[in-house]
């Protein structure tokens, strides 16, 4: 209640326009879940995500096209990520990522922190020289695979390709133009460390390394 | 040799029928065909439903809540939950929703209703949060088999 009623006054003074509390704290700095950790139930989140497969799954002609659906459902989820952990981030630092490691640091940090409570396993450039455009993101047990097996007739379906999703929203919304896919890599022997670990392959658009190129010679 | 050792491990749908086998112990029992496995399985079936009728209902439990105003429901009658031989002792494990574990393990097994739990408790997290799993049918999940095998194997050796 003291919270409100500082805000008002600071407000008052301004006169019109936006108000904004006197600690400068808005609703999107804090999560809405005041918990301990802020976090939310897996059992939960592992029904919602089956329901998610399931409703992509509907009049879907093949893998690929099962993929695609996943991945436009984490696109916005992406878009929307971008903006509010910059705006979470301390003042200084609140730049958008304008290099595509900073970028992919980012990503590798602050939405895999945000989103699965831990930082991606490994970031990885591709080491074949006719494709410089390609980055890896490896994830060991991705969160969102923590229940599912995939049957063996469609062996190459990634459920994370929602997560691809997300990456690709992300960035988009930095302007990094990019296709995310998500690889399993995982042996299938058994005694296998991670047999779910995925890749993520952010192949960005041809006008982002220019610009890089660019920016690198200045 | 065959001290304390799970064999083996079924699982029945709520019609009877045989959604998933899996020996754990080679030695253990005699090998049967999967046909025969899905006859044990509806036989199984069977026998049970016909035991939960054996059983009479508790009664005086029921006027005591009553009393309490608190409208209870007595317990379900169980039917069949142990079934002991000279070799293998078979324990039974009904769930709410009338899916039966059947676990086959040795004599002096111990702590096996601990086991089944965490049985059920696998399935219930790898099989049915599993977007490609359909109800009532077969289980094929590697997620399952995994989990469910590295546990049993440690069980074992213990």
């Amino acid at each position: 209640m003291s919270h409100l009623a500082a805000g008002k006054t600071a407000g008052a003074k301004e006169a019109a326009g936006l108000r904004y509390p006197s600690n400068g704290k808005t609703i999107y700095h804090r999560p809405l879940n005041r918990t301990k950790t802020a976090e939310l139930s897996q059992s939960s989140f592992a029904y919602l995500f089956s329901e998610m497969v399931t409703y992509a799954q509907r009049r879907v002609t093949g893998i690929q096209e099962l993929e695609k659906r996943l991945n436009l459902q984490g696109h916005p989820i992406g878009l929307k990520l971008l903006d509010l952990l910059l705006i979470r981030e301390p003042a200084r630092s609140q730049t958008r990522p304008l290099n595509i490691i900073s970028l992919l640091h980012f990503i590798k940090i602050n939405i895999w922190q945000h989103l699965f409570g831990r930082q991606a396993d490994r970031l990885e450039k591709s080491s074949n020289p006719d494709t410089p455009d390609e980055y890896m993101i490896v994830d060991n047990e991705p969160l969102v695979n923590a229940y599912v097996s995939v049957p063996r007739e469609m062996s190459q379906l990634n459920c994370a390709a929602f997560v691809a999703g997300i990456i690709e929203g992300v960035c988009d919304g930095a302007a990094f133009p990019a296709r995310v896919t998500a690889h399993s890599v995982g042996g299938k022997e058994e005694g296998e460390m991670w047999p779910g670990k995925t890749v993520f392959l952010v192949k960005f658009q041809p006008e982002v390394l220019e610009r890089e190129a660019l920016i690198g010679r200045a | 040799m065959f001290f304390r050792t799970i064999f083996a491990l079924i699982i029945i749908n709520k019609a009877g029928g045989l959604i998933y086998n899996k020996t754990f112990h080679e030695a253990g029992l005699n090998k049967i065909s999967t046909n025969d496995y899905l006859v044990l399985a509806g036989t199984f079936h069977g026998v049970h439903a016909i035991t939960t009728r054996l059983n009479p209902v508790k009664a005086p439990s029921n006027r005591t809540s009553m009393q309490s105003g608190i409208l209870t429901r007595p317990d379900p009658p169980s039917g069949l939950e142990v079934l002991e031989s000279e070799n293998f002792r078979l324990q039974c494990f009904t769930t709410l929703t009338g899916i039966k574990f059947l676990l086959f393990t040795d004599t002096t097994q111990a702590n096996v209703d601990l086991t089944i739990r965490r049985i059920y408790e696998m399935y219930s997290d790898y099989v049915m949060k599993n977007p490609f799993y359909q109800l009532e049918m077969p289980i094929r999940c590697d997620m399952f088999d995994r989990k469910l095998l590295s546990y049993i194997r440690e069980i074992n050796n213990r």
